[in-house]
């Protein structure tokens, strides 16, 4: 039993994740009559919450900084807006629109950034000014009025992928090749896993848990797709869920392999100690505001090629779907904790939360309570467990006895200092944009 | 052995246990009435856990074993239980509230009311009493965050004095106090004796406890170890560190010979003005130079510029430079930004680990390399390997008891914390190697290895300084000591010609009209 939960130590949070969407994929195929887990079904979610997906990558970075970034939803609609008058208004080629779209949201987040990490204005506040702004601005430049979208854009935010070797496997083969390409990489890193777990640790390490967890996550991976190669004609793992899917890994790498994703951790775990570490506090502010602009542009566009259109009230409320993501997937309000991966798979239980209750029939104010619950749900069961045990109860039986040496008592506490240390601590994080020059 | 018939508190076969810890293990504790009971031990070795029983945080049933309060047997559910007879704990770390007066933090979550409302006349009429109880003058609607810490703690001391207390527990007390604060806290600890207030002190400072108590227990891995009586100032503090340890230390402070070499670190003429305070230097003209395998004190009091002047040579965080120069190995060093001042090769270990010094959330793998993550790169990313190669070296080459390198640093105790910061900063390879007030808060054997650690990085040619307000620590591990007041650089002494009073002297002697120049 012990070595079962040290095979797993460390993801137990992002199991508990899986096994939830896993749940309520099941409890909705039963309760729709098998109408949840079908080809179509399953592409449907996928491309129709591409933009969910693709801006909260960018929001659990901002979220671990201990900031937040309200306006996102609008920023996409912005850009999304400014695409389709480039290149219906102005005639501007697709991809230069696109190109043009893009380079206003990096805009805008440096803009964001630049109030956050130069000015010192709470992300809450400057974001909260910037959903106002760019709200207003869409509904300006657009007139109140839909602007259709460059037909290309549709690839991006509903397309398929070539629809090879259909007629002699009925199967998508492009999806295929993805599907192999997945599970490929899913043995590689589960063996080069468990052979530097048996370096590290001297003792001995049983391999079947390993073997296990890889035979269910490839037989996963194989039977989605099947599921996804096998739908209409015509149709494939949808393009904007291989967008998302690309930049979880390029944003899963850099979270946790770079430096910079390092020094995001750093930051926001404790601000102080980490401009003492030599991190670059405002740079990594400023990069994280522009980055989240930058995810939302590109969300922006998907969305618009979706729907063909792009209106003036595209985006509004998206920043409330993505942070109830983020904070599904276990980040803290207070920073320095969540990842990528498990971000995702908040908003994969929330997608098919929204979507399982629509197919059943229940209307979208229920829908809205419902998905407010379960957002409240999620989070008071994740800070429950951490408070119960203080090291959570699993953490503590996991480590057996004492063996790190708790100081008097089990309980960790938390760092509670008298009002100067914090004085202190905060003319560190804010000297270096005061004092610096003044030489 | 005490009869009881005197005792205000007697606590009988505590046991205490945790999943997979005997925190407490058949404890007894018998406190006389109107005495001050010193409480000693290691971290880890129970105190704090005790006075949980004691105060009702562990509530009665989750413990084995018997209190006795005032000869009646206790059942405290929570700490409002132990308040109500009589039983006030004051802890180590202040739970004031900053931007709250002093009048309502005194009486927070215990308003005086008048019908629905709060009567705040009678409150503040009240919290001036209380305040001159614990000898202070001030305002009681001025808000806390504008007092010191040692106005704090009285102010603790006073919102416990709110209610009528026959029992007051004090954990670690003065930790976060200098000396001045501390003079003042034993005294007023003197008077509320006087007034038959009966007090239990946990204090790792021995020179506090040989200053101030009747009677002192020593526990030791959740047990009592020895239960006596002293006469305060009479007291043998090497008994106190025998009993705590469990082994005799000869010395506190291991031996050694530094081996110095040319001169490494030069300072001249550094000029930083407050940052808050306009017109304030909070360095004047400050020289010094460290020389290679050379350990240098900086004594000062709290508040003379010894944080001020060390956050500022490392990369200007701290104040606005005006101007002075850094010489490291010879060459003139501009470090505007932490980065470049590690780049040139200075280190920071900052005086409060858990609010500066340490990412609590972090591994401490991670923790080690975090200043340095330029050395595990391959190519753009992190490599895993090299990164557990390097932390797992230093956490065996400076001891840090962890289970591995995986644990998340906020399980260790203080001491392997700090061990931790130190591992981060050797990281480096720094040749300039700045301490602050290295071995606060963590208890006497960890206080040797971090001495011996210190040592090492002497040996190894590193200019090590180290900032401490206790003078016989600087007298016990430094070659030479520079003392500083307000700002100014008032003296510097061989450490084998100096004494505390020598010291204590330069370090008070203010704006004196010729401050000492080397």
């Amino acid at each position: 039993m012990k070595k079962i939960k040290e095979s797993l130590a460390g993801d137990l949070h992002q199991i508990a994740m899986v096994l939830a969407v896993a749940a309520a994929l099941i409890v909705f195929q039963v309760i729709n009559d098998g109408r949840m887990i079908t080809s179509s079904n399953l592409q449907n979610i996928i491309s129709g919450n591409a933009y969910v997906f693709t801006i909260s990558i960018g929001m659990v970075m901002v979220i671990i900084l201990g900031q937040i970034d309200l306006s996102v939803g609008s920023v996409a609609g912005f850009v999304g807006m400014v695409t389709a008058i480039t290149a219906t208004d102005w005639g501007w080629p697709w991809w230069v629109a696109v190109l043009a779209g893009l380079a206003c949201g990096a805009l805008i987040g440096a803009w964001q950034g630049f109030w956050l990490a130069k000015m010192g204005i709470p992300g809450f506040i400057s974001t909260l000014a910037g959903m106002m702004i760019f709200r207003g601005l869409v509904i300006w430049i657009s007139h109140s009025i839909s602007k259709p979208a460059p037909r290309e854009l549709e690839w991006f935010g509903a397309g398929s992928l070539p629809d090879w070797g259909r007629e002699a496997t009925g199967l998508n083969l492009p999806t295929v090749a993805l599907g192999l390409l997945g599970a490929a990489a899913v043995v590689v890193s589960q063996v080069r896993a468990s052979a530097r777990r048996r370096e590290e640790n001297s003792r001995h390490v049983p391999v079947w848990p390993t073997v296990v967890r890889t035979a269910f996550v490839i037989a996963a991976i194989g039977y989605f797709t099947y599921l996804f190669a096998s739908g209409n004609p015509g149709t494939s793992f949808p393009v904007p869920g291989l967008i998302v899917v690309v930049l979880v890994i390029f944003y899963h790498v850099l979270t946790q392999h770079s430096r910079l994703g390092r020094h995001i951790y750093a930051v926001g775990g404790n601000k102080a100690a980490a401009a003492l570490t030599g991190v670059n506090v405002d740079r990594t502010y400023f990069f994280a505001m522009l980055n989240v602009a930058l995810l939302a542009a590109v969300a922006g566009v998907m969305f618009i090629g979706r729907s063909t259109a792009a209106g003036p009230s595209d985006g509004t409320g998206w920043e409330l779907d993505v942070i109830a993501a983020v904070f599904i997937g276990g980040a803290a309000v207070s920073g320095g904790v969540g990842t990528v991966l498990a971000t995702i798979v908040g908003g994969l239980f929330m997608a098919i939360l929204n979507n399982g209750l629509q197919l059943a029939g229940i209307s979208a104010d229920r829908t809205q309570v419902i998905k407010g619950l379960v957002l409240l749900a999620a989070v008071a069961i994740d800070v429950m467990s951490k408070r119960q045990g203080r090291p959570s109860i699993i953490g503590r039986f996991m480590r057996g006895s004492r063996a790190a040496g708790t100081p008097e008592g089990p309980a960790v506490t938390l760092p509670v200092a008298g009002p100067e240390v914090f004085a202190e601590a905060n003319k560190a994080a804010v000297q270096p944009a005061r004092g610096g020059e003044t030489a | 052995m005490r009869g009881p018939t005197d005792s205000i508190l007697e606590m009988e076969r505590i046991t205490k246990v945790f999943p997979g810890v005997r925190a407490l293990d058949d404890v007894n504790l018998v406190v006389r009435a109107g005495s001050i009971h010193a409480i000693c031990g290691e971290n880890g070795a129970g105190k704090s856990t005790l006075m949980k029983v004691l105060s009702g945080v562990y509530p009665v049933g989750s413990y084995e074993g018997r209190v006795l309060f005032e000869g009646n047997e206790t059942r405290f559910h929570s700490i409002r239980d132990s308040e109500a007879s009589g039983i006030a704990i004051i802890h180590q770390e202040l739970a004031l509230i900053p931007e709250l007066s002093i009048a309502e933090n005194i009486f927070v979550g215990d308003e005086p009311m008048r019908g629905p409302l709060i009567d705040w006349r009678s409150a503040r009429k009240r919290a001036s009493e209380l305040l001159a109880l614990v000898g202070l003058d001030l305002d009681p609607s001025v808000a806390v965050k504008k007092l010191g810490v040692g106005q704090q703690q009285l102010i603790e001391i006073a919102k416990a004095l709110r209610k009528e207390v026959r029992l007051l527990i004090l954990d670690e007390p003065t930790s976060a106090l200098n000396e001045a604060d501390t003079a003042n806290l034993l005294e007023l600890m003197r008077g509320l004796k006087g007034r038959g207030i009966t007090m239990i002190m946990i204090s790792h400072k021995l020179n506090e406890i040989a200053a101030i108590s009747d009677a002192i227990t020593v526990m030791r891995d959740g047990k009592t170890v020895d239960s006596y009586d002293v006469t305060p100032g009479t007291v043998d503090e090497d008994r106190i560190i025998r009993l705590m340890v469990g082994r005799s230390l000869d010395h506190r402070y291991p031996e050694h010979a530094s081996k110095v070499g040319d001169v490494v670190f030069e300072v001249r003429d550094w000029v930083v003005e407050h940052p808050d305070n306009p017109g304030r230097l909070v360095c004047n003209r400050a020289n010094l130079y460290v020389r290679a395998g050379e350990v240098v004190g900086l004594a000062g009091l709290m508040g003379a510029g010894r944080t001020e002047l060390a956050r500022s040579l490392f990369g200007r965080t701290y104040g606005i430079w005006h101007g002075g120069e850094m010489r490291v190995k010879g060459r003139t060093v501009n470090a505007a930004t932490v980065r470049e001042a590690i780049d040139a090769g200075l280190a920071y270990v900052p005086e409060d680990r858990k609010t500066l010094g340490l990412n609590l959330l972090d591994k401490v793998k991670r923790t080690i390399v975090s200043a340095n993550e330029k050395m595990v790169l391959s190519g753009r990313l992190i490599s895993r390997a090299k990164e557990v190669k390097a932390a797992e070296a230093y956490r065996k080459t400076l001891n840090i008891k962890a289970s591995s390198i995986d644990t998340a640093v906020s399980t260790l105790s203080g001491g392997n914390q700090q061990k931790a910061v130190l591992a981060k900063w050797l990281f480096t390879e720094p040749d300039v190697l700045i301490l602050d007030e290295p071995t606060r808060g963590i208890d006497v054997g960890a206080k040797y290895e971090i001495y011996k650690l210190i040592f090492r990085m002497a040996d190894e040619g590193k200019a090590v300084i180290v900032i401490s307000s206790e003078l016989p620590e600087l007298l016990g591990i430094t070659d030479r000591i520079y003392a500083i007041c307000q700002g100014r650089v008032t003296g510097e002494m061989p450490t084998a010609q100096a004494d505390q009073e020598a010291l204590m002297r330069l370090m008070t002697v203010g704006a004196s009209p010729e401050p000492v120049s080397n």
